[in-house]
């Protein structure tokens, strides 16, 4: 019996060193640099430069502003994330809710479909989100074939959030399906049997019964958009690339607006300030960790009943 | 249960919304012109100019030899602890084990990237290398990000089997070891295979932990592409891409074909037990 034990601990030795040399030490290194400066002596000054770092603003009525750059890129990005995440919900439960009603052969092909678009290289992906809206682009054409007016996309916040929509959604609708597949329909028959009609069922038995999945799914969404990494949009809409988008849209609107918080990161790690790049990385984490603490408090709490 | 009309409408609308970028690559790969946004006419043109592209054939050997070398490690590396994981007693460890693997999985790859980054060019300064960023650093970066994968893809099969079979084996004289290659391993190939097809595309469709970790001189494919957008846009990037989707789409197809023949496998088996009984 020993022997075996000592056996199963020598196949796990490689990946335990493994995981901590490449897992748990960089991440150490993150707050290391986050913490010091180009010395490395310890220093505070990388948090204080990202609370009051500010910057002048033209904004979209001519008048210009100065404002609080990181903390504004921050909120930004808090903000985008919010959006995407429940326009990834309400495009996605209905789709979840429709799949978990399919025949098992139809449910097995819708998902495949769905993850296809996961494996699609990501900067085609967005390259591609572009040649579709811009202005000349394919979405407008059809706009103005159909008797509309042509809109400006590319440039807004819409554009971003088109990007992270369709980025995220699979992250969204998996989770939900996976949970609605599962449904017990002898609740649903008995809800309808006691006097239910069919959108109350889906208020008062399904909804709630889809909650985890919903929770699982917001968190994954969530997780992910802040940082999300998509070259849509004005002059460094996009999120790890400032440079596509300043070179591609910048000619055309030409105000960083839509910085986001990975490109705050990228733009300090390509100007070499890698202890600032490391500071914001740190409260990236932070704050996604609290996020996700603070969901996992909640869906325990209320979803799945606090008695437990 | 037939559809209905609203919602095979609904889902129609979400698939061209999910579908569309795909077509677009797909179709202005063929583009005759040089443009991004007209679309001129059908011709190959862009897919002879990249077998024409010597930095870009490059990328190509550089991708695989990653990729390839990424997945090897991370496989056996990965099954290992797998293994090993299902079968220690300390609880502690086991779920230590667990929280570090989901890590890699749930932090965003821009903090993986820039933490592998730091410390790369940490220990780089100290031992005094000019470039402290190489392939070595790059398929360390790779090998971290995709043992999750097929550490999560081995370790449901390994739930799944019999634990008392390989105990069996041992009882009638097999070192551990040979009990693993003789019973376990049979066992768990499909779960092994689809995480090593994992790992691979995994590999070969990163770019931001690549961007962060790669060396001069070792260009990827993505990063290439990359580059490519910085500069002025031709379909041959769309070209690219479509081989790289294709590639990655066949591989992912062969790993749902050897998963659903483990499930019919399993489904076989247990009717046989239960003709047994």
């Amino acid at each position: 019996m020993k022997r075996k034990l000592t056996t199963y601990h020598a196949m796990l030795a490689p990946y335990t060193a493994w995981a901590v040399l490449f897992i748990l030490v960089p991440l150490a290194f993150v707050g290391y640099y986050a913490f010091t400066d180009n010395d490395f002596n310890f220093t505070l000054e990388h948090f204080i430069r990202f609370f009051t770092a500010t910057s002048n603003v033209t904004g979209d009525d001519g008048v210009t502003r100065e404002v609080r750059t990181y903390v504004l890129i921050f909120l930004r990005s808090v903000k985008l994330a919010v959006i995407s995440t429940a326009i990834c919900l309400l495009l996605g439960y209905p789709l979840a809710y429709i799949m978990s009603k399919a025949t098992t052969k139809v449910q097995k092909i819708m998902m495949t479909l769905i993850m296809i678009p996961m494996w699609m290289n990501f900067l085609i992906r967005t390259y591609a989100w572009m040649t579709i809206l811009q202005d000349t682009g394919i979405f407008n054409n059809f706009l103005e074939a159909i008797g509309l007016d042509r809109i400006r996309i590319i440039g807004t916040e819409t554009a971003v959030i088109i990007g992270m929509v369709y980025d995220y959604f699979p992250y969204m609708v998996m989770p939900i399906y996976s949970i609605l597949a599962k449904m017990d329909n002898r609740l649903l028959e008995a809800a309808r049997d006691l006097g239910c009609g069919s959108f109350s069922v889906l208020r008062r038995v399904v909804f709630p019964l889809s909650l985890p999945g919903v929770i699982s799914g917001i968190t994954m969404v969530l997780g992910l958009t802040p940082l999300g990494i998509i070259p849509i949009g004005p002059l460094n809409a996009t999120i790890l690339i400032p440079s596509i988008s300043t070179f591609y849209i910048s000619q055309k609107l030409g105000n960083g607006k839509f910085y986001l918080i990975g490109d705050a990161i990228e733009g300090q790690y390509i100007a070499n300030n890698l202890h600032f790049a490391a500071a914001i990385a740190f409260i990236l984490m932070v704050i996604l960790l609290a996020a996700m603490a603070l969901v996992k408090y909640a869906s325990e709490r209320y979803v799945y009943g606090g008695e437990s | 249960m037939k559809m209905k009309l609203s919602s095979r409408i609904y889902t129609g609308v979400i698939f061209a919304f999910l579908f569309a970028p795909i077509v677009v690559m797909l179709i202005y790969s063929f583009n005759e012109s040089k443009s991004l946004s007209v679309y001129s006419g059908f011709s190959p043109r862009w897919y002879k100019e990249l077998l024409r592209d010597r930095n870009t054939l490059e990328a190509v050997k550089n991708t695989f030899v990653l990729a390839i070398s990424a997945t090897a490690i991370s496989t056996v590396m990965g099954t290992a602890a797998a293994v090993g994981i299902s079968r220690i007693r300390s609880k502690w460890y086991r779920a230590a084990l667990k929280t570090v693997t989901d890590i890699p999985m749930t932090n965003p790859d821009i903090i993986t990237g820039i933490s592998l980054m730091l410390m790369f060019v940490f220990v780089g300064r100290l031992v005094g290398a000019v470039n402290s960023l190489s392939f070595w650093t790059m398929l360390a970066a790779h090998v971290t990000f995709c043992l999750p994968y097929v550490i999560l893809q081995v370790l449901p099969k390994l739930q799944q089997m019999d634990p008392s079979l390989p105990e069996a084996a041992m009882d009638l004289g097999c070192t551990p070891l040979r009990a693993f290659f003789k019973v376990e391993l049979p066992e768990i190939l499909p779960g092994v295979i689809t995480g090593a097809i994992m790992a691979f595309t995994m590999s070969l469709d990163d770019f931001v932990i690549s961007y962060f970790t790669a060396g001069n001189g070792f260009e990827t494919l993505p990063i290439r592409i990359y580059g490519m957008t910085k500069k002025t846009v031709t379909p041959k990037m769309y070209a690219l891409a479509t081989i790289i989707f294709l590639v990655t789409m066949s591989l992912l197809l062969i790993s749902n074909v050897v998963d659903n023949d483990d499930r019919r496998k399993l489904k076989e088996k247990k009717a046989q037990m239960r003709q047994y009984k």
